[in-house]
């Protein structure tokens, strides 16, 4: 156990961890937001952050992205591959709750069914992606796509448009521009998340259903347009998360979903499975405490101290660490 | 009332199932064509691929594979009368699936031999099943020592394994990369432990840090610091390249500017491709020859596939070649074929090949490559 | 008007619940020497060509002993288990270190071992989150299960990610050959050349081990009868279907979910440990979360609460994937959206456990009645 090299590097473990939590803090929102509503676990969220990766990378190799783009075209493409991502991922957040959760909701099914049928969504989403090379060849359209279909199980790059620029220093470790970019960027969406859910009209209806749907539908709000709002939002983070996730790392695969969404999961209910600044500070808790765990125990551990983090949790505090749900939120 | 209808029903289910069962004959005995035919090629074999051909691998399988067509192509064209049909199984180099496919290939008759399979890990679950069926293999790919230790008399590798590339890699880092704190960072696959736990042994107290990833990781900033934190001059990553394009990047993102020095594992154009800038300078080592500068085999294989020959391309050539020899010879069947392999001793394009008493090839030239220009451009001949 | 003496049309279920006694026994009999014979059969449209038919047969032995240890815990105490695959690498990982790794017990040996371990793992497990809310449990199972794949991952004492080969085997008695049918000519003959001996536990012929596979699914689906109609089973009930209530009627829930918690934590450990045995190979890849959810989806496909209903869930999870093998890249985009299908389509499941169908008979007749209909 090797507590000496998380001393003496505390301020990169801790910043860089921060940067991998926001990732995490943004895709739980969305887990923490239909759990609030729908009282499920919305396993197919994992794949609506996926696309929102291949969303940001296909429009920049679109843009004709490399090495050599001057910084403002840089920072244009960079913009539109944000906002690619955040409407693939709220698309496709849409589709779900369309196709794998309405029609199971309206027949008043067990829980449990609806579950399945996200994870036999998810299976479906995630192998699309990884087929798509099959899907455009059955359409004639492979070689018009080539770029974007390629091999495609294979890594997909983001090309290297930007160069991280060291911005400040801390403790000893350089704070590039990009981790700058991924904190402070799911700083400013979760705040306007928080805030749109506490003070707009939308955002009471999302409240009012999640504290009881019966009273609010008496109230006269739409339960169906709520729910898919719900969804949106929570897609239009996902594709957020996704945008910086892949700037952060480079690169995204068919297959990314799965374990980062397990992981955002563990975010929101560490943090109190329904309360939105829950979500927050779970994933920027889980983020940093995977890369001090990988420090301490060695980086094979990093999963594992996740996971024992979220059992202990909830052995000891079921509610999460800030515990309110949704519903009770203070207005 | 309804009792009897359904005693009826029941009772007429079962005198059809008796008339059915009572129309059984029995098979006359298929016995395969016995021993050799009468001096001739033997016609209608098979031989087979074994490996990933798709899934996050393919890269590595499919520069084998094509390597293996070539070959049964060539023979066809010379024995259209003939001809080897040449089976492509895809095990996606999962341990898991690797039983079932090789199952498959045992069930076939006509699948006298088994070019791969591709990785060490699925060679592991897979090979233990071709021993009992008797099923002779040549793995162009495999290079976990402890495959050819089992005792399974099937086996035959026709290129160095990690015990000869470990002391190799180490011999890069101090006199090509001229490391003086070299690192190592190994996956968790049965190959990269073994070959980075070698170049361990082999660099001995000069190791200032070792650290573990897992496959399917995509988020090396921990490692990214402790690299940073040693100070290393030159970093050693034993897996494949899915992981290792990723790493590289975030090396260099996070402002690292030593040697990156990979493996065999590594070496495919995907790596190249998603690493991009990141991986110029790159130094590999590979029990496999520069299949583009063997000029028969690279201007033919450009001439099929229209690409440069990749990774275990020539391995995987002479590999085929050696099966078809054997099919020319006239064996069609598993026991003649796998002493005909075990007894061979003949010129193949990347080695003289032969094999020693427990399938090891006699000749293991190991090769050093650096990423220049995008390129993997051979630079010496290590052993 | 209807007159009084039409009866109401029985359903197929009902028909068969009126036989004789004597006249299902025998079906059943019957029906367990078809499914002893049906590898040797094999049948042309069910045998799979891609893979070892044998081997896929096994496979679906164990998915279900495994649903039917996971109805334990999911269908009939209610319980929402996502990590169920934790007890089953659990029976298997003992297997592989006791017969191979660190000893060379014999494998009959170390199944009892392998089980007792898998159940106190269940009870380790169970004593703390129990007293959790339904949901909150799904998720500590699911972090369990996967704590446990990683430690194996990362420990060398358990093979690592290399994994643990050469597993021991259930000991050979060589008795006699059984023929397969051959039906490459249209007509079932007999294929004197393709054999499988009584009972050699090879690595090719996986026949064998189905047998013995089917004969412990078998006799827990004796056990389960024997429980399920027990007071144990109608204190499950209780508490599925209202904990509070059943805390008020004097039912101490906790020990009897405990108690389904280990019983699931068994059965998952005995499959695991002949999953080992047959497979002769594992590694932290044979036990990943979506194994987990595989489980979870044969339970609720099939019918969560009803044994039969969930081994057709687990017979269809295992089987239709090999079934299409030669569609072997659209094989899990078609299982996906055949969960999508089936859980919109028949959300009570394939073969829905009789409160379920009782309730919704009577949900169809209470609506009958309001709507003035006669009966």
């Amino acid at each position: 156990m090797d507590f000496d090299f998380l001393f003496r590097n505390f301020a990169d473990l801790t910043i860089t961890g921060l940067a991998l939590g926001s990732v995490y803090a943004l895709v739980a929102l969305g887990y923490t937001m239909v759990y609030g509503v729908l009282q499920l676990i919305n396993f197919a969220h994992s794949e609506v952050f996926m696309y929102g990766t291949m969303a940001a990378a296909f429009a920049v190799i679109a843009l004709g992205g490399a090495a050599t783009t001057s910084t403002g075209a840089a920072i244009g493409m960079l913009l539109v591959a944000l906002v690619a991502a955040m409407l693939v991922s709220g698309g496709v957040a849409l589709l779900v709750e369309r196709f794998a959760y309405r029609p199971l909701l309206n027949r008043n099914a067990p829980k449990l069914v609806a579950l399945i049928s996200a994870i036999g969504m998810s299976f479906f989403l995630a192998e699309a992606m990884g087929l798509r090379d099959k899907i455009t060849a059955w359409f004639g359209l492979d070689d018009n796509l080539e770029p974007y279909v390629g091999r495609a199980r294979n890594v997909v790059p983001l090309p290297d448009v930007v160069d991280p620029v060291g911005v400040f220093d801390i403790g000893g470790y350089t704070v590039t521009s990009i981790d700058l970019l991924v904190i402070g960027g799911a700083l400013v969406m979760m705040v306007g998340v928080d805030q749109f859910i506490r003070r707009s009209r939308l955002g009471r209806g999302i409240r009012s259903v999640a504290q009881d749907p019966e009273s609010a539908a008496l109230m006269g709000v739409n339960s169906t347009r709520v729910v898919q709002l719900t969804f949106l939002i929570g897609g239009l983070m996902a594709g957020a998360a996704a945008f910086l996730y892949i700037l952060r790392i480079g690169a995204t695969r068919y297959d990314v979903g799965f374990i980062l969404g397990v992981k955002a999961f563990t975010a929101a209910v560490l943090g109190g499975i329904g309360n939105l600044r829950g979500a927050l500070a779970g994933g920027l808790i889980l983020g940093v405490a995977e890369n001090w765990g990988s420090a301490v125990f060695g980086t094979q551990w990093k999963d594992v101290v996740a996971f024992v983090l979220l059992v202990l949790i909830l052995m000891f505090r079921p509610t999460g660490l800030l515990g309110e749900a949704l519903g009770k939120a203070r207005a | 009332m309804s009792r009897p209808n359904t005693f009826a029903r029941l009772g007429a289910v079962a005198a059809v199932a008796a008339l059915v069962l009572s129309a059984c004959g029995t098979t006359e005995d298929k016995t395969p064509s016995a021993g050799t035919s009468n001096g001739g090629p033997a016609c209608g074999e098979k031989l087979a691929f074994m490996g990933a051909l798709t899934g996050p691998a393919a890269g590595l399988g499919i520069a084998a594979v094509n390597g293996a067509e070539l070959a049964v192509d060539q023979y066809n064209e010379k024995h259209a009368d003939c001809k080897v049909e040449f089976v492509k199984s895809d095990s996606q180099s999962d341990p898991k699936q690797a039983p079932g496919v090789a199952k498959s290939l045992i069930d076939d008759d006509a699948v006298i031999g088994v070019v791969g399979p591709l990785f060490s890990g699925e060679s592991e679950a897979a090979d233990p099943l071709f021993n009992e069926a008797g099923m002779p293999l040549i793995t162009a790919s495999a290079t976990k020592p402890t495959l050819s230790e089992q005792g399974w008399t099937v086996f035959h590798r026709i290129l160095g394994n990690d015990e000869t590339q470990g002391p190799q890699v180490a011999k890069v880092l101090t006199d090509i990369a001229k490391a003086t704190k070299p690192y190592t960072i190994s996956d968790d696959s049965a190959y990269g432990q073994f070959l980075t736990g070698a170049t361990d042994s082999a660099l001995g107290d000069a190791l200032v840090g070792h650290d573990k990833i897992a496959t399917g990781q995509t988020d090396f900033q921990a490692t990214v610091t402790k690299v940073l934190d040693a100070d290393a001059d030159a970093v050693f990553f034993g897996g494949y390249y899915p992981e290792g394009e990723l790493l590289i990047k975030q090396l260099r993102a996070g402002g690292w500017k030593g040697t990156f020095v990979v493996p065999d594992g590594v070496k495919d154009n995907e790596y190249i491709k998603v690493a991009g800038a990141a991986a110029e300078g790159t130094l590999v080592t590979c029990p496999c020859v520069p299949g583009d500068t063997i000029a028969a085999f690279a201007d033919a294989y450009r001439a099929k596939f229209n690409e440069d020959p990749g990774t275990y391309g020539p391995e995987a050539y002479d590999a085929a070649n050696v099966f078809l020899a054997g099919i020319e010879s006239g064996i069609n069947e598993r026991s003649a074929m796998n002493d005909f392999v075990t007894n061979y001793d003949g010129e193949g394009v990347s080695k003289h090949v032969a094999f020693d008493e427990h399938g090891e090839s006699a000749e293991i030239p190991i090769w050093a490559y650096k990423v220049e220009d995008g390129k993997y451009v051979a630079l010496k001949q290590l052993a | 008007m209807s007159t009084a003496t039409t009866q109401p049309r029985r359903t197929f279920g009902q028909r068969i619940e009126a036989m004789p006694r004597w006249v299902k026994v025998a079906a059943m009999v019957l029906l367990a020497l078809f499914f002893y014979a049906l590898p040797v059969l094999e049948p042309p449209f069910i045998s799979t060509k891609g893979s070892d038919f044998g081997a896929v047969m096994f496979s679906v032995a164990t998915y279900a002993l495994v649903a039917l240890g996971l109805n334990i815990v999911v269908g009939y105490a209610g319980l929402l288990d996502l990590g169920y695959v934790g007890f089953y690498a659990i029976g298997a990982y003992t297997v592989g270190v006791l017969t191979s790794e660190h000893a060379h017990w014999p494998f009959l040996l170390v199944v009892p071992i392998a089980v007792v371990a898998a159940m106190v793992s269940g009870i380790i497990l169970g004593a703390p989150t129990l007293r959790v809310r339904g949901d909150y449990l799904a998720i500590v199972t699911l972090g369990f299960g996967e704590i446990i794949r990683l430690v194996a991952n990362n420990t060398p004492w358990l093979g690592e990610a290399a994994g643990i080969n050469q597993i021991g085997r259930p000991p050979n008695v060589t008795l006699f050959d059984v023929p397969h049918l051959d039906w490459s000519t249209g007509s079932p003959l007999v294929d004197l050349n393709d054999k499988t001996t009584f009972l050699k536990f090879g690595i090719s012929d996986q026949i064998p081990y189905y047998w013995l596979a089917l004969t412990v699914v078998i006799i827990v689906l004796f056990a389960d009868r024997l429980i399920k109609d027990s007071r144990v089973g109608r204190a499950w009930e209780a508490t599925r279907e209202d904990e509070d209530a059943a805390e008020l009627m004097g039912v101490p829930t906790f020990k009897f979910k405990l108690l389904a918690f280990a019983m699931g934590a068994f059965v998952g450990g005995l499959s695991g440990a002949l999953y080992a045995s047959k497979a002769a190979f594992i590694n932290p890849e044979s036990f990943v979360l979506i194994l987990s959810i595989l489980f979870v989806a044969a339970v609720v496909v099939g019918g969560q609460g009803n044994r039969w209903g969930v081994i057709v869930g687990a017979a269809l999870v295992a089987y239709l994937p090999e079934r299409f093998r030669g569609f072997e890249e659209w094989r899990i985009l078609v299982f996906g959206l055949a969960l999508m299908l089936l859980a919109t389509f028949r959300p009570e499941g394939l073969i829905p456990p009789r409160r379920t169908v009782r309730a919704r008979q009577m949900e169809q007749e209470i609506e009958a009645l309001e709507e003035g209909e006669e009966l």
